[in-house]
């Protein structure tokens, strides 16, 4: 691609065109189950602690003389936190179509600013939040209804281990077996050899004929979802996958304030360990939180992995007008 | 020395592990939601052509492999002692018979060829795709047999051996590919 010639678009106007089909029917369906279209700010001032989340700011400043004095504000990585924040004051059922942005995601299925759809309603549990996950892909991509399979019938079936009970060792053993590699200074991590397992093993077979859920993560892996005390805690939460694509990723929502501060400590201490950019603690979720957040469920669906299935893109780049090397 | 973060992680780029350098043939980056990051790399090692995989996380480098291509004559062979000329320079180098590896099946004087240099000293060579070569001995060629997928072993000017076709007589020039070592055609003289 020579200088001149990336003003192009990188996605042929047919794809442009799957893309605004498709956005219109997301409305459409939300619409019909009344749900509330909001659009939120993607600059804030606190943004989501996570140990995997690498967010980007901007700088509000008042003298154009001095554009590095001022306000640091973030590009938020989901609108989880404003979402949370309408239901908290009252919001039954909402959506909003918008951009997040995530900073060293460049790949065939990332790129660092993409399009999210995201919904709460309240009330919903997980099975009735995997349930509406599953109508709407299947308007979107007619996959029919969704199968679903527990994150440990997953690996007992695909690795031939208990992703709960299994020590270090055992995972180790495992990945090792399969040639599956983990950087050294990760070796004493649990879920990231976890996380190996299940992008090698288990994700490349999940959604093969239609679409599959896996749901019922382990507890370390909660980020901000509800943790059910059975005999082996886990998380609750989901994520929907087609021809072994991660599309959405879902939480019967943590609603604990006290436990939203104790996971945020945790998320952060592991950043400041990994040397990584520590984060601002929220204030404005937490007011939310202590102030009640009603019990629900809440998705967020990668809208451009969508497009891409729709019309058969095997780079994310096929279906962005502009992908970050254009931009 | 320069060195390459991951987020340059790209085909093509070519890195130095444990000091012998490696041209990145694959690299693939895997993100489960709210997981780890990491770069799936496949690695050609330049020396010996041995495959490595390996993954990386976000924030790992690797140090830039100072590798340099030129493009030589060959001039002649001296034992076990192969010497090619700088095209641009008239520098020599001396190549050893492990440097130049199969290479030495294709060295016909005054070729062209091109020579990798690591941290200034050479490595490997590559010869043309293609060359022609001379044949020198094989059993007599098989008359009206035409047919490719007869072949005998032909002995050609720089001692080599090729598969090639049974209609091939001494004297013959063939062309063959230096990457496969497959015979390509007869040449007509």
């Amino acid at each position: 691609m020579s200088a001149s010639d990336d003003f192009r678009p990188a996605a042929t106007w047919e794809r442009l065109q799957t893309r605004a089909a498709l956005l219109r029917r997301v409305r459409e369906f939300f619409q019909k189950r009344d749900f509330l279209e909001v659009e939120t700010p993607l600059l804030s001032a606190d943004i989501v602690i996570d140990r995997h989340l690498e967010p980007l700011w901007t700088t509000l400043y008042d003298d154009p003389s001095r554009p590095d004095d001022g306000r640091r504000l973030w590009l938020q990585t989901s609108p989880e936190f404003a979402m949370k924040r309408l239901l908290a004051a009252g919001g039954r059922a909402l959506y909003q179509i918008t951009r997040a942005f995530r900073a060293a995601e460049n790949g065939p299925l990332h790129n660092p600013e993409f399009t999210l759809v995201e919904w709460y309603r309240v009330g919903d549990s997980m099975q009735q939040g995997m349930t509406l996950l599953s109508e709407l892909v299947d308007v979107l991509l007619q996959t029919g209804s969704a199968e679903r399979i527990s994150y440990a019938e997953a690996f007992e079936k695909f690795v031939g281990l208990d992703p709960h009970r299994s020590s270090l060792d055992q995972l180790k053993k495992s990945a090792t077996n399969h040639h599956i590699q983990l950087p050294a200074v990760l070796h004493a991590d649990r879920d990231a050899w976890l996380q190996r397992l299940l992008t090698e093993l288990v994700e490349p077979q999940l959604g093969q004929s239609g679409a599959t859920i896996l749901f019922d993560y382990p507890a370390t892996q909660a980020a901000l979802a509800r943790i059910r005390p059975d005999n082996v805690p886990v998380a609750e939460r989901f994520e929907l996958y087609i021809n072994g694509i991660e599309l959405a990723n879902g939480y019967h929502e943590l609603t604990d304030p006290r436990e939203l501060l104790e996971r945020e400590k945790g998320a952060q201490q592991q950043r400041i360990d990994e040397g990584k950019l520590s984060l601002p603690p929220n204030q404005r979720l937490l007011a939310a939180m202590q102030n009640g957040l009603p019990a629900c469920t809440g998705v967020a669906l990668g809208f451009d992995r969508v497009v891409m299935l729709a019309c058969g893109a095997r780079h994310i780049d096929e279906v962005l007008a502009f992908p970050i090397d254009r931009a | 020395m320069a060195s390459y973060n991951t987020s340059d992680f790209r085909k093509g780029l070519k890195v130095q592990i444990d000091g012998e350098p490696y041209l990145m043939v694959e690299m693939n980056f895997v993100k489960p939601g709210k997981g780890n990051a990491f770069y799936k790399c496949r690695l050609k090692n330049l020396i010996r052509g041995n495959v490595l995989d390996r993954t990386y996380k976000g924030g790992d480098s690797l140090e830039a492999a100072d590798v340099e291509e030129i493009n030589t004559q060959y001039l002649y062979r001296q034992g076990e002692t192969f010497v090619f000329m700088d095209n641009g320079t008239y520098e020599q180098y001396e190549l050893s018979a492990e440097q130049v590896d199969d290479g030495w099946k294709y060295l016909k004087e005054g070729m062209p060829c091109q020579i990798m240099l690591f941290n200034e000293i050479p490595v490997t060579i590559t010869p043309p795709n293609q060359v022609e070569l001379k044949v020198e001995y094989c059993e007599p060629a098989a008359k009206g047999n035409t047919a490719t997928n007869v072949t005998k072993p032909v002995k050609v000017e720089t001692g080599a051996e090729f598969q090639c076709p049974a209609f091939i007589d001494i004297g013959n020039v063939v062309k063959i590919d230096t990457r496969s070592g497959e015979y390509v055609e007869r040449v007509k003289s």
